[in-house]
């Protein structure tokens, strides 16, 4: 403890001297008094900080996106190959950094709490000067971060999130998402499920209980019913279970023919290998053969439930097997600083760092409300997805979806899934107004 | 003073400069420098520090007292935490009207839950007042999404009723405050390198703190305290003598129970977010950690535990392998490797595994607590002094 001696002499000659010199300015959130906005980079460098949870039952996830994000922070600074810098329509990166200010970036762990993920994310703020927050892995988290980060001035661009609120009933106007959602699922899977099933199928869900189950429920079912599906039953399941056995037993007597399993992480590789020791696959109900559809698909779940996946269709924002130049750049020199493909997550975090440092330097500052005018209604193309828009009006991203499938015959573990069609972003677009809420107006801080 | 001994006087005043001068204590290290990581001095870790205080100072006063072990603390705190949400969405963005609420709701919570599960004791007392931690936070989580926004929890949102309060002015968010001082702002003082935070939240939790800390002291010491003690001791002698314990300890229940919901309406006030997680298992199990982290049944222990546990939580948990790799990149470069190899497992998300050996030593070595490492110190230098006086002849026969 260097300044232990705290004698009232030495605390009246600190404040007076503070004083005098007009240093102690009254701040919010440590803001930078002369230049208008929260966490304003002084120095030649500039910090980002990186919220991904690395316990909890999402770590593998968090783990892949920090990998992304240290690689995006190389490529920024100009190490490595830079990746997706190339392919990216917009040329005003330089790979010098942030407007020539070196990136720096602490990260934290969100431990998928919604509380911790915003003590972190102070901690960051407050303490180490993060003029931008991203990641998370689930919605509950990305929400709660995200009001936090339109409290204290700052952007945050959501990781990997999936329920309608991020951007819907529950956006801000510093919130940022690059991901999809579950309407975009539910109307990207309908059509393929319709054309592939028939359209006189009797569904049954199998939810989990919290709320980004629910909007994958909500999105499925009214897709899927606009087809001429008709739904049998939902049923919510709690998020901390783990054996789905007595749940999939009522499946069979109930008549539906068709199973949606609206689970995510660990609740979706249990419940579908529940389902397939039942044998639901090999049923015939009502003369057609008995299917199961899994609206969000990520490679990692792919990877728990194994060979259960086979023939399974569902959703997902990314996959690396995409042959468009800007996927190839990303798999090329995740692959190479890592050795194996990356996940969409890591996808998506990765694009979110680019688009903002791509903002920034557009917008020539920091100040959030610049960057927040340079990313609305902002069109590219070249980071994987197609050409993208990133609408205004509610801080979401539009572009393809992709339906894919669980792979008949794996070539590696990677390899787990394939692409059946690229949905168009004109089949997944929907009005701004439907989930309700309010975008608000940019908050600098100070 | 206040009615209170000499010793325990002291203890208080140690306490209040403590959290006085916390903003200087916490930031020992000049900005920019190496150790600057270990800096705590920025206002949400300083108010997390003093509100989990008042959770373990709470939560002292049944386990320390009683030696009843609750799991289910959380479940307060949380209750709390709703409680004072939905009276800054309702009501008005002032915080006093939301710490009452909360202190009141979760009272009454616990004195549902303490009467119920106060009908067993030991082991038993502990599953179901863990049962009631769980079912609460399943019914948070998903059953009453309606009230407690399930899994996305609940802020202020613009379009909240507060018909106390005026319109916001159009861009502006609604911000806890006190008569217009906003929980968030702060005040800086640049001195050489070093950078003190004043933050206005903080102040307010911490004089809350050092009340619940001195109502703690009084409960402590007054003959009610004495009552619980004879439970922890005895409690079949307590009843063979003819007095009912039930009724003493339903009240201490309820007393750690308010402080828990005062803990949780001072969080929300502090940063406007309830989540459900709040009332996992693992969050009561965190206190009961801080208490005996800190040592059972002694004043100070409970807080210096909090203490410990946060500032292991938000600073140890930050600490990534860019940062080590800056700390030991005046060593060669196999020599670096080798102790980042080492070190690395031990922080970030390793954090866990930190807390846990700490925890286990303290348990191991001092049973008392951290408290008990303090006096052991102290005993060290008395001891000294009497060794001393030996030399000068004064020699007690050994037996």
């Amino acid at each position: 403890m260097s300044n232990s001696n705290f004698t009232r002499r030495g605390l009246i000659k600190t404040g007076a001297v503070a004083g005098a010199a007009g240093l102690s300015l009254p701040t919010y959130l440590r803001a930078d008094g002369h230049s208008g906005f929260t966490n304003a980079p002084t120095g030649d460098t500039v910090t980002l900080g990186f919220n991904v949870p690395q316990s909890g039952p999402y770590a593998d996830e968090g783990a892949d996106e920090l990998r992304a994000y240290e690689l995006a922070v190389e490529h920024l600074n100009g190490g490595g190959d830079g990746g997706l810098m190339n392919t990216f329509s917009s040329k005003a990166l330089q790979g010098n950094g942030i407007l020539g200010k070196k990136v720096e970036y602490v990260t934290g762990d969100t431990q998928t709490k919604s509380d911790a993920a915003r003590a972190s994310a102070r901690s960051m703020i407050e303490k180490d000067g993060a003029i931008m927050i991203t990641g998370g892995s689930s919605s509950g988290v990305a929400v709660a971060v995200q009001a936090l980060c339109q409290e204290a001035g700052v952007i945050f661009m959501a990781g990997l999130t999936h329920s309608n609120d991020t951007t819907g009933k529950d956006k801000k106007a510093n919130g940022f998402r690059h991901f999809f959602n579950s309407y975009m699922s539910g109307a990207a899977l309908a059509p393929i499920l319709a054309s592939n099933y028939g359209k006189d199928r009797k569904a049954y869900h199998l939810t989990a209980d919290y709320n980004w189950g629910y909007t994958t429920e909500e999105a499925v079912r009214t897709s899927t019913e606009a087809m001429g599906w008709e739904t049998v039953a939902a049923v919510k399941t709690p998020l901390t279970q783990t054996d789905f056995s007595s749940y999939i037993a009522p499946v069979l007597q109930s008549g539906a023919d068709v199973l949606v399993l609206n689970h995510y992480g660990g609740n979706m590789v249990n419940s579908l290998t529940n389902a397939v020791q039942f044998g639901l696959r090999d049923k015939q109900v009502n003369g057609k053969n008995f299917e199961i559809v899994v609206p969000l698909y990520s490679r990692l779940m792919a990877k728990g439930a194994g060979a259960n996946v086979k023939g399974i269709f569902g959703s997902t924002n990314w996959h690396w097997s995409l042959q468009d130049d800007g996927s190839k750049a990303f798999v090329k020199s995740f692959g190479t600083k890592y050795g194996f493909p990356p996940s969409q997550a890591a996808h998506t975090c990765y694009v979110q760092a680019l688009l903002y440092a791509d903002a920034v330097e557009r917008a020539g500052s920091f100040n959030p409300c610049a960057v927040g005018e340079a990313l609305k209604d902002f069109e590219f193309d070249g980071m994987g997805n197609g050409p993208t828009l990133y609408r205004g009006e509610d801080h979401q991203c539009f572009k393809d979806v992709l339906v894919v499938k669980g792979k008949e015959n794996p070539t590696s573990e990677f390899d787990l899934l394939e692409i059946v069609e690229i949905t168009p972003v004109s089949q997944v677009t929907y009005d701004a107004g439907i989930f309700g809420g309010e975008l608000g107006v940019c908050n600098p801080g100070a | 003073m206040f009615g209170l001994n000499s010793k325990d006087t002291k203890l208080l005043l140690v306490v209040i400069a403590l959290t006085m001068l916390a903003p200087f204590i916490l930031n020992p290290f000049p900005e920019g420098s190496a150790m600057a990581q270990f800096n705590g001095g920025y206002p949400d870790l300083m108010q997390r520090l003093v509100i989990f205080g008042i959770f373990a100072i709470g939560f002292n006063i049944l386990f320390g007292l009683t030696g009843y072990l609750s799991f289910g603390h959380a479940a307060f705190l949380g209750v709390g935490s709703y409680a004072a949400i939905w009276m800054m969405k309702l009501l008005t963005m002032n915080v006093i009207p939301a710490i009452m609420i909360s202190v009141l709701v979760a009272g009454l919570f616990s004195l549902l839950v303490g009467w119920i599960s106060l009908r067993r004791s030991g082991i038993y007392f502990s599953i179901l007042t863990l049962a009631f931690a769980q079912m609460s936070y399943s019914l948070a989580y998903s059953v009453l999404t309606p009230i407690t926004g399930g899994e996305t929890g609940l802020q202020p949102k613009i379009n909240d009723p507060r018909i106390l309060d005026g319109a916001l002015a159009a861009g502006e968010t609604p911000r806890a405050n006190l008569f217009g001082l906003e929980m968030g702002s702060s005040y800086e003082m640049t001195f050489g390198n070093w950078v003190f935070t004043f933050n206005a939240g903080y102040y307010i939790a911490a004089v809350v703190m050092i009340l619940a800390f001195y109502l703690s002291i009084r409960i402590f010491r007054s003959p009610f305290g004495m009552m619980l003690r004879a439970v922890k001791s005895n409690q079949q002698r307590l009843n063979y003598t003819g007095l009912n314990a039930k009724p003493y300890t339903l009240a201490a229940f309820v007393i750690s129970g308010m402080y828990a919901g005062l803990a949780g309406g001072l969080l929300v006030a502090m940063d406007t977010q309830v989540g459900a997680e709040r009332m996992f298992w693992t969050a009561s199990g965190e206190v009961v950690l801080m208490t005996i982290l800190g040592g059972a049944g002694t004043l100070i222990g409970p807080v210096l535990g909090a203490g410990f546990i946060k500032y292991m939580e938000n600073i140890v948990s930050k600490i990534n392998k860019t940062v080590l790799e800056q700390w030991f990149a005046f060593m060669p470069d196999g020599i670096e490797d080798f102790i980042i190899t080492i070190v690395y497992p031990f922080v970030g998300k390793g954090w866990h595994l930190t807390l846990g050996l700490l925890f286990m030593l303290v348990v191991i070595f001092l049973p008392g607590g951290l408290v008990q490492g303090g006096q052991k110190v102290f005993g060290l230098f008395r001891r000294k002094k009497a060794s001393d006086e030996k030399t000068d002849g004064k020699t007690t026969p050994a037996e």
